[in-house]
């Protein structure tokens, strides 16, 4: 056996990377699709005020940072349904709004800094079998979401005025994508970090659009390239000593770019 | 005695910011009808066609779909819908022709369940009667606006609709493929027994294809056989000014 493997923290890391880099994707590619790929990294922020407010309130970041994102996503859609703000903006003022609580917050809560790191850019060595148990009970419920509503969610992406004129309940699906999203977001942060979560969810799904392939295609390969480059990223991550959402996020853009030269279209 | 009404609308208006843009629309499309409706840009064609669907909510009347009140209407899939921005869609979307036609039969499916054999028959059999069958596997952003165009109409097709609404169907599809697209809509009519609604601009060929016609400027201008109505007169009245109507064959000598 590698001697990586031989140390459960590994192993846990291994577990909620291959959760996470199969589910970010799966819904990174119906934000990117929409034209909404800066909503991962809006939750993302989000999901970093509730990581701060969890460790100020001494309870578990992740479920603070899950509570936090599926409120925003409901305050997202609400205002970008409310017509009285561009979509983009609603994003720009959640996204910095959010920062401004975190930064707020742990300026008033002086001494968890030390942690702070691992939350901005991933950690290996953070996840604790709690925490796997949610990412991957999570994890699952995202996953079957997305499969079991697939043609629902192809077609409200696709077009949602003929979506409606259909009969879909076009609002409860946009709500509902957000919702998975943000969940996707907070069980991300632990390995890939708050500020690099976002690149997991549109990097794989942008180099798999490359291929000119159909969606389910394009969304199969987006998990693979995503899966690669978790668990490429976490091999670097412990030979290297590097923090792993970096080293995640820069395998995701080298899969990018060999994309971009070798595929011709 | 007179066929069964698919649409009928009952003194319906809708306004938008207390601007009225359809105003006490009354008149009934009949199964096998095939009814072109024209009028001025804003007044209110796309609107009505949206009103009729559920998209926008009428201000006042009564839609009733098939004989049921619009709000209990749930058979969707009995209306075929072909919009009027086709063109405009996302040309990096990553959806082949087979995915994009494939969402015309959602409407006939539940939540969570999966497309059966008779599923995927209709909507092959929709892209073989629509000429697309050999795009199947392209890219809907890679087809050109014409293609395009009969990529959604076979969308609509795979519903197996009793009704067909086309907004603006030929906008930027040539000379040559306007005839032909003509004669596959005057089949669909008569092989096929769909009813047709089309809006359109060409006042020339709603008045050759149609079997009605229905004016629209804000309100119902005229609305019957397009031999008796589409004169000077009611031009006039449709779109304000003095018209006089050149058809495409006309003798321009």
């Amino acid at each position: 056996m590698l001697e990586i493997f031989q140390y459960d923290f590994m192993i846990r890391a291994f577990e909620a990377g291959i959760a996470i880099g199969i589910v970010a994707p799966l819904i990174g590619m119906f934000l990117v699709v929409r034209r909404y790929s800066l909503m991962a990294d809006t939750l993302a922020h989000v999901s970093f005020a509730g990581v701060a407010i969890g460790l100020l309130l001494k309870i578990n970041p992740i479920f603070s940072a899950i509570a936090l994102s599926v409120v925003a996503a409901f305050g997202i859609e609400s205002l970008r349904n409310s017509r009285r703000i561009y979509g983009e903006s609603v994003l720009a003022l959640f996204l910095s709004g959010s920062l401004a609580i975190a930064v707020i917050i742990l300026s008033l809560a002086k001494g968890f800094n030390a942690n702070l790191f691992s939350y901005l850019f991933g950690s290996i060595s953070t996840v604790s079998t709690g925490d796997l148990l949610v990412i991957i009970l999570l994890a699952v419920i995202v996953f079957f979401n997305v499969v079991f509503l697939y043609k629902e969610l192809f077609f409200t992406s696709f077009d949602s005025e003929l979506a409606e004129a259909s009969g879909l309940p076009v609002r409860a699906l946009n709500l509902m994508t957000v919702v998975l999203a943000a969940v996707a977001v907070a069980i991300s942060i632990r390995i890939v970090g708050v500020l690099l979560i976002g690149a997991l969810m549109v990097i794989p799904v942008i180099s798999a659009m490359q291929y000119g392939r159909g969606f389910r295609f394009t969304l199969i390969l987006s998990v693979i390239f995503s899966l690669v480059s978790v668990i490429l990223g976490l091999f670097a991550s412990y030979y290297l000593d590097l923090a792993s959402g970096g080293a995640i996020v820069l395998v995701a853009l080298i899969i990018f770019l060999l994309s971009l030269v070798f595929v011709k279209r | 005695m007179p066929l069964e009404p698919y649409i009928e609308l009952d003194n319906v208006s809708f306004s938008y910011d207390g601007v009225s843009v359809i105003e006490n629309l009354t008149f009934t499309v009949r199964k096998g009808e095939y009814l072109g409706i024209i009028g001025p840009n804003g007044g209110g064609k796309t609107t009505l066609i949206k009103v009729i669907l559920g998209l926008l909510h009428q201000t006042e009347g009564r839609v009733v779909l098939f004989g049921k009140d619009r709000h209990d209407f749930k058979e969707k899939y009995r209306i075929g819908y072909v919009p009027q921005r086709v063109r405009q869609t996302d040309k990096e979307f990553p959806a082949t022709v087979f995915e994009v036609v494939k969402t015309g039969r959602i409407a006939r499916l539940g939540f969570f369940e999966r497309f059966a054999k008779k599923d995927i028959d209709a909507v092959e059999h929709a892209m073989e009667i629509s000429g697309i069958a050999k795009y199947r596997n392209t890219l809907i952003g890679s087809l050109s606006g014409g293609e395009r165009q009969r990529v959604f109409i076979a969308r609509a097709l795979a519903s197996e609709p009793d009704v067909l609404i086309l907004d603006e169907p030929t906008v930027g599809v040539d000379i040559g493929a306007q005839k032909t697209f003509y004669d596959f809509l005057a089949k669909l009519n008569t092989d096929q027994h769909i009813t047709i609604i089309f809006i359109s601009h060409d006042i020339d060929a709603v008045s050759r294809e149609t079997k009605t016609v229905l004016c629209l400027n804000h309100n119902l201008v005229c609305h019957g056989l397009p031999q008796d109505l589409l004169n000077e007169h009611i031009l006039e009245r449709l779109y304000g000014k003095h018209l006089k109507r050149a058809p495409h064959n006309a003798d321009l000598k």
